[in-house]
């Protein structure tokens, strides 16, 4: 009876031709590079065709249920088992993506997304861990990737002032930038 | 390289011209830029983009030497002395990423632990969860104070850190997680979503072994303090586990626990609502009344504008469809408009339900919508179309004509090889179960291997097309496709299409002089295999060979099933060797040993799908059946009416282990003692149980089969038969002595001794009691079924049942007493209820259907009264069961 604990087997972010962006395996079922491949490949074909732009997708194979989300030139996909509750996994993609969306302004997209690749995978850190999904509130998600606002301790008064200067030489650096 | 990662993103940049920050990356290059982690002034921003690439490097598949993963370990550890938040992060990450070994984490653990009780919450969360994933057992007694304050430390992000990192720790080392308890259950009331939801989902893994403390765990938090929807999911899940594993193995009246999931039909959350259906839909025999509220929010989403809702819905109800049609008929007009759905799982899904749930006047209609439909799914699906298909035609065998049309259709088309297989194991199935089907059927199938690039199912045809073909009106019009694969085919396919051939000249006394000449072609076939089967053969049906005296046996040589499994045939031939005695076939094992464990797992995975059918259950198990028909002795006693379950006669761990299966007939008893011989330096001849019978005088010995010789780890049977008097309830004890002749074995040889000593064993006892004569078969509505026996069969009474503990315990001493089946829940007694009634359905010795309605109660020193009313085909039976009661 053990794995009654809902649990994430990975997070995938492939490009539109179905190459990897980001990926994340918290599973041993696919312990090669080429065992990943083919299954991206494989999710990626069977997915292809279908259009998950407004509302996030489902498909089942091989034992495993993906619910999958466009983005532009991204594919967002969070994968389970068969048996897990599909919805776990939705509100898990709909995290991750929607954290993305805010760290990226909204500018989701293959090259901003490589631009920014630390931030993808602070992100897919920030989700699950280990299989065990960590936080699925896309605001949360953001605020610990982006390193400001901690919940609970949340505010900038709690930090030192060298950090507060740091996430401010940041925040000033980023913004220059865009 | 040093090109920036976050570049400008000018909106008048060329988009065509775009080049990936990445493009060209190259390890060597990126692994001399991390030099820069050696600067005595960091540059946070530049060090973070060149973890960022490493971070890339390895994301995209590529591995780091042992040298190289070591060098940029220890440079990132250099990194710690930043005080770069943003580059902090990274560092975590890459420390995780590189999971470096025993003697490296220790460079790094004070640079974490002083993270651990950093002032920043973000560095404390981090460096937990980082440590924790690195540490062995050792260096986690160091900080396991610093993790048990941090389990309930006021930010939850921290908290949760701890938590997780705590469910990973629990299987490297849960001596020391198991000491976290305490702290644990403190955060499970925590007011934060997530660390309620970590704190319970470690909690349950600290006590998962211990049954009354889960229980315990459940009972308190369904009471209703759990908020967070992922922690309510769990508890749904520990809840159901707890019904599972309460030991109530039936149909649920008023379930412990039940309320809590209904509950949860009501919660906000979807996920929640959800979970909880299918927790409902899942329960061990759930009547309808139980499953009505479950279908009915299951049948709200199948409307929801989100795929994943209606993928979630149709999906449950796919799977309830094949216990319960009638539930789910409610929502087939929500299932039909989902066929059209966009999402070919849906629609597969709704097509599939609709099979099962659907009558015999909507199967046209529906056939004709699947066929647009089958050119656009995959395979996997179209496999589980074909199975709904399949128990479709079984259940309507007058539509087979449109059916068995369909599944040649798709057997034209392209497809892969399990989905061919699919197909023709259903064609083959409905011309074994539906006559009138078989012409056409087998017609189909010749049409296929026409054109069929495999093998095993070419063969598999063939096979089928042998047995069945000759017993048609007009087997020669099968010839000409038998034959073109003697042409065609491959040299597997060929030995099969001769074989094929020589059944029809033996049965189709017509058609034998054709199948010779055909025959003597393959005499000059380029395969030994093909020359072979065609010489054996021709010469059998000349009747030369001395393999068969007359034609019956000729039959019998091409026909007779080989009634030993393959697995022990063909350990039995590896372990002969060559000498003046040629191989006994009788000399083979007829059991098969057990699966293994993994097997089995691998199984139940795969049957858990949506395609789940379930068949008919057979009264008798259908290999002991074979098995028993195949020994004359006992062919007289006609058909055994019920099998038990094994009984063990022996220890575990014994010398020879030995349990008996009782199979009773109408007026015969035959004991099946399954034996093995654990000893390796043993064989055992001539064995044989000496059953003494003298406590139960109805019964009288009249054969006995010894086993003639009973190997190290191979098992076998042994059986002994007794005649009792037809329509008596004849029970009694026996007790039983297993005797042998032991022959010692040479280890290194293998060879026995050719003196044996005479030896025997005593085993346990045993008895056959009135149970063994009652069939545990359970009626749908029990009331419906009541109603309609005839009332001059009821027979009641009361009976004083004494002091007993618990009304439960009474309820399941009666209900074991008779053998039968617990109908709606009813075996199930509700705490602290004074009284209780209990529904019984079961199948009497010689076909009778009987019906038992136990009515309970409990007077203040716990002395329990019953009421007992039968109902039964033959009113004799009835009395039959009130005397099974007086007596019991």
């Amino acid at each position: 009876m053990m794995g009654s604990c809902p649990s994430v087997k990975n997070i995938l972010v492939l490009d539109s031709e179905g190459k990897r962006v980001a990926v994340k395996y918290y599973s041993d079922e696919w312990p090669s590079v080429s065992s990943k491949l083919a299954f991206e490949k494989s999710v990626f074909v069977k997915t292809q065709k279908t259009s998950a732009r407004t509302e996030a997708e489902v498909v089942m194979f091989d034992g495993y249920i993906i619910v999958y989300k466009f983005i532009q030139d991204l594919h967002f996909f969070v994968t389970g088992g068969d048996e897990e509750n599909e919805l776990i996994l939705a509100s898990v993609l709909q995290g991750f993506s929607d954290a993305v969306g805010l760290l990226l302004r909204n500018n989701v997209d293959k090259r901003t997304a490589l631009e920014n690749l630390d931030l993808i995978f602070l992100c897919l850190d920030e989700v699950v861990d280990g299989g065990i999904v960590l936080e699925t509130d896309a605001n949360l998600i953001a605020e610990k990737v982006s390193g400001h606002g901690l919940e609970g301790a949340g505010s900038f008064t709690e930090q030192t002032i060298s950090q507060a200067l740091a996430t401010a030489r940041e925040h000033f650096a980023r913004s220059l930038l865009k | 390289m040093a090109q920036p990662l976050v570049v400008k993103k000018d909106d008048d940049c060329d988009e065509e011209e775009y080049y990936s920050p990445f493009l060209g990356i190259e390890k060597g290059a990126v692994l001399q830029e991390a030099r820069v982690f050696h600067d005595p002034q960091l540059d946070a921003r530049r060090c973070c983009q060149v973890i960022t690439k490493l971070l890339y490097l390895l994301n995209q598949g590529d591995t780091f030497t042992k040298v190289e993963a070591t060098e940029v370990f220890f440079a990132t550890t250099k990194l710690f002395q930043s005080k770069d938040a943003g580059l902090r992060r990274m560092v975590y990450l890459m420390i995780k990423e590189l999971s470096p070994s025993a003697d490296e984490v220790i460079i790094v653990t004070s640079s974490l632990m002083k993270d651990m009780n950093s002032k920043t919450d973000m560095y404390r969360a981090n460096a937990i969860r980082v440590l924790c994933r690195i540490i062995d057992s050792t260096l986690l007694t160091q900080i396991e104070r610093y993790l048990k304050q941090a389990i309930v430390d006021k930010n939850p992000v921290v908290a949760s850190a701890a938590l997780v990192s705590g469910i990973y720790l629990l299987q490297t080392s849960p001596e020391i997680v198991k000491r976290w308890s305490n702290e644990v259950q403190e955060a499970v009331q925590s007011r934060a979503a997530l660390v309620q939801f970590h704190a319970l989902a470690l909690l349950h893994q600290i006590r998962q072994n211990d049954r009354l403390a889960v229980s315990k765990l459940v009972t308190s938090l369904t009471r209703g303090s759990v908020r967070s929807p992922l922690a309510q999911c769990l508890l749904i899940r520990y809840t159901s586990q707890v019904i599972r594993e309460s030991g109530m193995n039936t149909q649920g009246g008023d379930r412990p626990f039940f309320d809590f999931l209904e509950s949860c039909l009501r919660n906000k959350a979807e996920m929640v609502i959800l979970e909880a259906a299918r927790a409902i839909t899942d329960l061990n025999g759930v009547t309808s009344r139980e499953l009505t509220p479950a279908i009915t929010v299951l049948q709200l989403f199948l409307s929801s504008s989100k795929p994943v809702l209606r993928f979630a819905a149709v999906r449950t109800l796919n799977k309830v469809a094949s216990t319960h049609p009638l539930a789910v008929t409610n929502c087939n007009i929500d299932m039909e408009s989902l066929i059209s759905d966009q999402n070919r799982s849906i629609a597969t899904l709704a097509i599939t339900t609709l099979l099962k749930t659907g009558n015999e006047s909507s199967v046209d209609r529906l056939m004709k919508q699947m066929t647009n439909f089958m050119s656009d799914i995959a395979d996997e699906f179209k496999i589980v179309v074909v199975e709904a298909i399949r128990s479709l035609c079984l259940k309507f065998p007058l539509k087979y004509r449109s059916l068995m049309n369909f599944l040649s259709n798709i057997l034209r088309e392209e497809g892969g090889f399990d989905y061919k297989k699919a197909i023709v194991d259903s064609i083959i199935i409905l011309i074994r179960d539906i006559p009138d089907a078989k012409e056409s059927g087998l017609f189909h199938l010749c049409e296929f291997i026409e054109d069929c690039e495999f093998t095993y199912l070419s063969t598999q045809i063939l096979h089928f097309l042998g047995n069945e073909g000759p017993k048609t009106s007009d087997p020669s019009k099968y010839i000409r496709y038998i034959y073109n694969r003697v042409i065609l085919e491959n040299a597997t396919v060929r030995a099969s299409a001769v074989s094929t051939l020589a059944k029809f000249g033996a049965l189709v006394d017509a058609l034998k002089p054709r199948i010779f000449v055909l025959l003597r072609r393959c005499l000059f076939d380029g395969d030994d295999e093909v020359r072979d089967r065609a010489t054996l053969y021709i010469k059998l049906l000349d009747g030369e060979a001395t393999v068969g005296e007359t034609d019956k046996d000729v039959t019998e040589f091409l026909f007779g099933s080989l009634d030993v499994p393959l697995v022990n045939l063909e350990t039995s031939l590896w372990n002969y060797e060559p000498s003046e005695v040629p191989f006994d076939i009788s000399s083979v094992p007829k059991e098969t040993k057990s699966q293994p464990l993994a097997e089995k797992k691998a199984t139940g995975k795969k049957s858990a799908g949506p395609a789940a059918v379930n068949g008919p259950v057979p009264t008798v198990d259908a290999s002991y059946e074979k098995l028993l028909s195949s020994i004359p002795e006992f062919a007289s006693f006609g058909k055994p009416f019920k099998s038990s379950a094994p009984v063990e006669l022996t220890e575990a761990e014994t010398e020879y282990s030995v349990n008996v299966v009782k199979h009773i007939y109408d007026g015969h008893v035959v004991l099946q003692y399954n034996c093995t011989n654990t000893i390796p330096e043993q064989l055992l001849e001539e064995v044989v149980v000496f059953v003494d019978a003298s406590e139960a005088e109805e019964f009288s010995e009249v054969a006995s089969k010894p086993l003639r010789s009973l190997p190290y780890d191979s098992p076998g049977q042994t059986f002994v038969a007794f005649e009792k008097p037809e329509g008596v309830l004849a029970t009694g004890k026996f007790s039983n002595i297993l005797k042998f002749i032991v022959k010692e074995v040479d280890s290194s040889t293998g060879e026995a001794d050719d003196d044996g000593v005479e030896d025997e064993y005593q085993l346990e006892d045993f008895e056959i009691i009135s149970a063994d004569y009652m069939l545990k078969v359970g009626v749908s509505n029990f009331r419906n079924a009541w109603e309609s026996m005839d009332l001059e069969s009821e027979r009641v009474d009361e009976y004083g049942l004494g002091v007993r503990e618990s009304l439960g315990e009474a309820v399941s001493a009666v209900i074991s007493i008779l053998g039968m089946q617990p109908c709606e829940g009813t075996d199930v007694v509700q705490n602290n209820s004074r009284s209780h009634t209990c529904l019984l359905s079961g199948v009497f010795i010689g076909n009778v259907k009987v019906l038992v309605r136990l009515s309970f109660g409990i007077s203040g020193p716990k002395e329990v009264a019953m009421k007992l009313a039968v109902r039964s085909d033959d009113p004799e039976v009835s009395d039959r069961i009130h005397e099974i009661v007086a007596n019991g």
